[in-house]
């Protein structure tokens, strides 16, 4: 194994609070294995920093493993790095070269503000998810399986808009900052059930009202979201979200 | 923030009236491309001036230049709109913003490219419109019918208003390039069998129509059409 024989200098976003005006600190990452994870490399320098009484960098992450949705760097221009279909978590130092510059930024929309150096706000997601992003029905005890069916077709368009994990990188990546890509994964997944067509209307125009609010800008249909997002969520979720508001609108 | 109510206010709605003032301003390219077309018969414009004229005396032509109008502003004062709301959706931008990795630059330059062409619609208009509503034509053709073929002709002579047309036109290729599939992924029409039908059609018509609009200042510049 090639073990820790990369060098590589970061440059990364410090911020110390929402109040204070961050900017661009130098820091150098030695001994790293390409084998590495992206965090494991900020592990490897938090260690140093901490050892060398320092402050270490503050940055998001929890299940390491491209489920939760916590980790959120902006590395070299790309929300989640350079490579497609994964967090950061999942980038691993092989994808970069011995003696690289790496720019490690937060997600910047007006809608996450920075806490504290890479990490952001996401509240709003879960403001979005509160107005609607939910079965309020009571289903009672489980069915037998087969009661209510479901084509298999729906069942997987819903399962596939149900991978979004809500790391925000469509934000991210999108020029105006918008979370569509979110807002309809979630509206799509229960759009298409049973159990979550029965709110559909409420629901979609309560989300898109407190996306709104949120500050989230509006759908230029770049696709910038969908190439970036680390679950693959497709942009149909996008038009599919918008007929569901426009029919929502209209009847 | 109750001002954000309603379906126009929404973000949605904003962008459902931008495709369908989108793709009405797409239809009156086709009738534009259409009549301007005329000057190809070749005939001392006789044909063209013939079409000018059933457009100009036509009633419902009349009506809908008004309502073209009105769908042009619509487009350009939304269009400003969700450019000033998005440019406050991230007050603090990227140090390093690497956008060609996931989107084309004309999907980004919709609002650039508007522009290029609001500036290039200022300029056709005092050329040819103030002139045939206004101003008053050169006289009439043979068939008794009012010249704008002469204007057009005397237009066309001069070398910065055909590299101008030009120009404008291949920013209107690159604005339809993304405007005409992204009107219809905005107005939720999304399909698996239609949609790649949908964007091979708007990449024909994206080259098509500024193709056939650049043609004519050309060909009479430089005098294949008389």
């Amino acid at each position: 194994m090639s073990h820790g024989n990369m060098n590589l200098t970061l440059k990364v976003w410090k911020q110390k609070n929402k109040a204070e005006r961050g900017r661009f600190e130098t820091f150098d990452a030695k001994g790293i294995s390409p084998d590495m994870s992206f965090l494991e490399m900020f592990d490897v320098v938090n260690e140093k920093l901490i050892s060398d009484g320092k402050e270490p960098i503050v940055f998001d992450h929890d299940c390491r493993e491209g489920i939760c949705g916590m980790c959120s760097m902006y590395i070299n221009g790309r929300p989640h790095g350079p490579k497609e279909g994964i967090t950061t978590c999942q980038l691993h130092m092989r994808s970069f070269k011995d003696g690289d510059t790496i720019v490690v930024e937060p997600w910047r929309s007006a809608a996450f503000p920075v806490i504290k150096d890479l990490v952001v706000d996401r509240s709003s997601f879960d403001r979005i998810m509160s107005a609607g992003g939910f079965v309020s029905i009571n289903t009672g005890s489980a069915n037998d399986a087969n009661n209510i069916l479901i084509p298999k077709d729906d069942a997987d368009t819903a399962f596939n808009a149900a991978a979004c994990i809500g790391c925000g990188a469509c934000v991210a990546a999108c020029k105006n900052s918008s979370a569509m890509l979110f807002v309809s994964a979630k509206v799509s997944q229960l759009a298409l059930l049973p159990q979550g067509k029965v709110e559909r209307k409420d629901r979609v125009l309560n989300m898109v009202k407190q996306m709104d609010e949120e500050g989230f800008g509006s759908c230029t249909n770049t696709g910038a979201c969908e190439a970036e997002c680390p679950k693959s969520i497709s942009l149909e979720n996008i038009a599919r979200m918008n007929r569901e508001y426009l029919s929502a609108t209209l009847t | 923030m109750s001002n954000k109510s309603g379906f126009l206010n929404s973000s949605i709605g904003k962008k459902v009236l931008m495709g369908l003032t989108g793709l009405f301003l797409i239809t009156f390219l086709v009738v534009h491309c259409f009549l301007n077309s005329l000057i190809f018969f070749n005939d001392g414009g006789l044909t063209f001036n013939e079409g000018g004229h059933i457009m100009a005396t036509n009633w419902i032509i009349r009506v809908f230049e008004i309502v073209l109008f009105l769908g042009l502003i619509l487009h350009i004062v939304q269009a400003l709109r969700l450019s000033l709301d998005n440019r406050k959706s991230r007050p603090i931008g990227y140090d390093q913003y690497n956008g060609a990795a996931s989107s084309s630059w004309y999907s980004r330059s919709m609002g650039l490219l508007g522009t290029l062409l609001l500036i290039f619609l200022i300029v056709h208009l005092a050329h040819f419109w103030v002139k045939s509503r206004f101003t008053g034509l050169p006289g009439e053709d043979a068939n008794g019918h009012e010249n704008l073929y002469a204007v057009m002709k005397e237009t066309f002579n001069i070398t910065w208003v055909v590299v101008l047309y030009c120009l404008s036109m291949i920013s209107l290729a690159y604005h339809l390039l993304h405007g005409f599939q992204s009107a219809f992924q905005t107005l939720g029409l999304n399909h698996k069998k239609y949609t790649p039908l949908i964007k091979q059609v708007g990449i024909c018509f994206s080259i098509i129509i500024p193709l056939i609009f650049a043609a004519m200042p050309l060909a009479m510049h430089f005098g294949l059409v008389k």
